[in-house]
């Protein structure tokens, strides 16, 4: 069984008039099937208003399902019993760093998640400098978090659910706000976490360059999921992601150009390196 | 430069006074204010003064920022002084038209005064050599009995705490609003007391607006990252008395004890 199973999940929004009369409901999430397995690498793509961020929500238990079901590591999210277990189970990072970042010192903040879990005090310490090591901030410790970047916070946000040790991490654009230092220094922490201690990530996002290293990548587009596949695979149907008014990275774009411009390159090329190779290839063909 | 506002003023410094327990600075300030008012006497205020001296001394703040807070109550000082001196029957002194001023008006408004000044130090103390973190940590602990009778103190606190991370957030957005509203033409300086009230609306409006949603996503982070309350919480930096810490508290006693004693024996 995996990490997270969805199961023909819907979720709606109501919206009330003054007297407190259902107004419209507005289907966020539409029939959506995930299976998520430990360890992976998973993105999820979509256009504004796709229903990427109300999915996210759902695997921390902070919106629970008008229909179908949702399990995190065996665990309805519909069973208030577990929803404090869910939390610890799956952590989340949200888009704006200002606002969630609870304490007025960096190493505060991180210990924040184990305080709440009820964590004895000399763990805390341990679990906050092993969360703070994973992204680099460790040297930022004793600093008020207002001093620091957007992606020097956004990793200190990071770091307070790795120090809850969650088994899976749900970042809903966790960029969005950034530069592209910023973007880039979250992100490798982001591998580095995947990579080295093996926890499931799931990331939101819509800078395509952010997804060419999941194991798996997941469109959505008006609460349904549309395509599902490897980088490799998803961006090898530029046509197809255009309709759901997303773009390609840049140099899967050029390749692309180029291949319907008549040269005989292989579709879903993903980065530079490749291109240039591909092209020498080319060359020394003819 | 807005970044740097803190509240409190609290002073970097490494002295043993910031190292105490913020439960024994809290007690001892309130002791302190305590002594002030037990006794009219000179001789106790020379005590009060000459701890007050060790005090600061030792907390290796300098003096000036102790003024500083005095400064914002120079105004009340004065009017207590004057009315004090002036409406204070007894021995006349010292008489110009109707005013008078009598002997007992003296000593009263000096005891007004000293008292004050002694007053707001003792308190800048305090707040100088104690982030408001940690002194919202020891009003937490401080106050924890009175949960028993539901007031609600972890929630208070933790309330205080948020409140002092969003300030600068909130004054940069301030600054960064009325940037905005400047580049289209606002003007928030000319004008009457009222025209400058009034200006004051499209500021206000979007900044509470932007202050609702920032408390939303705050509390859903919080909620994200297990929060649910003081119940079953452990601290990462729990309050525990150490051993300077009695030493603090015996000090203190030891100094009410000699006020009382100066109190009752001297009299001057």
């Amino acid at each position: 069984m995996g990490i997270i199973e969805a199961a023909k999940l819907v979720f709606e929004y109501k919206k009330y008039d003054d007297n407190g009369q259902v107004e419209s409901t507005k289907r966020a999430v539409d029939g959506v099937d995930l299976n998520v397995q430990k360890g992976d690498f998973i993105a999820i793509l979509g256009h504004n208003g796709s229903g990427k961020s109300t999915l996210a929500k759902h695997i921390n238990a902070i919106l629970v399902p008008t229909e179908g079901t949702i399990y995190v590591d065996g665990k309805d999210t519909k069973d208030e019993e577990n929803l404090w277990d869910i939390r610890s189970t799956a952590g989340m990072v949200f888009q704006n760093p200002d606002n969630q970042i609870i304490g007025t010192v960096v190493e505060e903040d991180v210990g924040f998640g184990p305080e709440n879990m009820g964590v004895p005090t000399e763990q805390i310490w341990e679990r906050v400098e092993e969360g703070l090591r994973s992204v680099g901030m460790w040297e930022y410790r004793k600093s008020s978090p207002n001093k620091l970047s957007g992606g020097q916070k956004q990793r200190v946000a990071i770091a307070g659910v790795v120090a809850m040790h969650p088994k899976c991490i749900v970042l809903d654009e966790p960029t969005a706000m950034l530069d592209p230092t910023g973007r880039y220094e979250v992100i490798r922490a982001v591998r580095a976490l995947n990579q080295v201690e093996d926890v499931t990530v799931i990331l939101i996002t819509h800078y395509m360059e952010e997804v060419i290293y999941a194991d798996k990548v997941i469109v959505m587009d008006d609460g349904k999921v549309v395509m599902q596949g490897t980088p490799r695979e998803i961006f090898s149907q530029v046509d197809t992601l255009k309709q759901y008014r997303l773009d390609v990275p840049q140099v899967t774009l050029l390749a692309h150009e180029l291949r319907k411009a008549g040269l005989d390159l292989p579709e879903g090329i993903l980065s530079r390196d490749e291109l240039v190779e591909k092209l020498c290839q080319l060359k020394s063909k003819n | 430069m807005i970044r740097d506002i803190t509240l409190g003023q609290y002073y970097p410094a490494d002295s043993v006074i910031h190292r105490l327990d913020p439960r024994v600075k809290l007690g001892g300030t309130i002791l302190f204010i305590i002594s002030l008012f037990l006794y009219r006497s000179f001789a106790v205020y020379a005590v009060a003064a000459l701890f007050l001296a060790i005090v600061i001394r030792i907390s290796k703040v300098p003096f000036k920022f102790m003024t500083r807070g005095l400064k914002s109550i120079m105004m009340l000082l004065m009017i207590t002084v004057v009315f004090n001196l002036f409406l204070t029957p007894g021995t006349v002194v010292f008489q110009i038209w109707k005013l008078k001023i009598t002997e007992e008006g003296i000593r009263q408004s000096l005891f007004m005064a000293i008292r004050l000044v002694f007053l707001i130090l003792g308190s800048t103390i305090m707040t100088l050599t104690t982030t408001p973190n940690n002194l919202t940590d020891g009003i937490e602990k401080a106050l924890r009995p009175l949960n028993k009778l539901h007031v609600p103190v972890h929630d208070v606190a933790m309330t205080m705490s948020i409140a002092l991370r969003f300030i600068p957030i909130l004054m940069e957005e301030t600054d960064k609003i009325m940037k905005a509203q400047m580049a289209r033409g606002a003007d928030f300086d000319s004008g009457g007391l009222i025209q400058k009230a009034k200006s004051l609306v499209p500021l206000l409006v979007p900044l509470f607006i932007s202050a609702f949603r920032r408390a939303n996503d705050l509390a859903m982070a919080m909620e994200a990252r297990g929060y649910r309350g003081g119940d079953g919480r452990t601290k990462m930096k729990p309050l525990i008395y150490k051993k300077r810490d009695y030493i603090a508290y015996g000090i203190l006693f030891g100094y009410l004890g000699i006020v009382i004693l100066t109190g009752v024996f001297v009299k001057i």
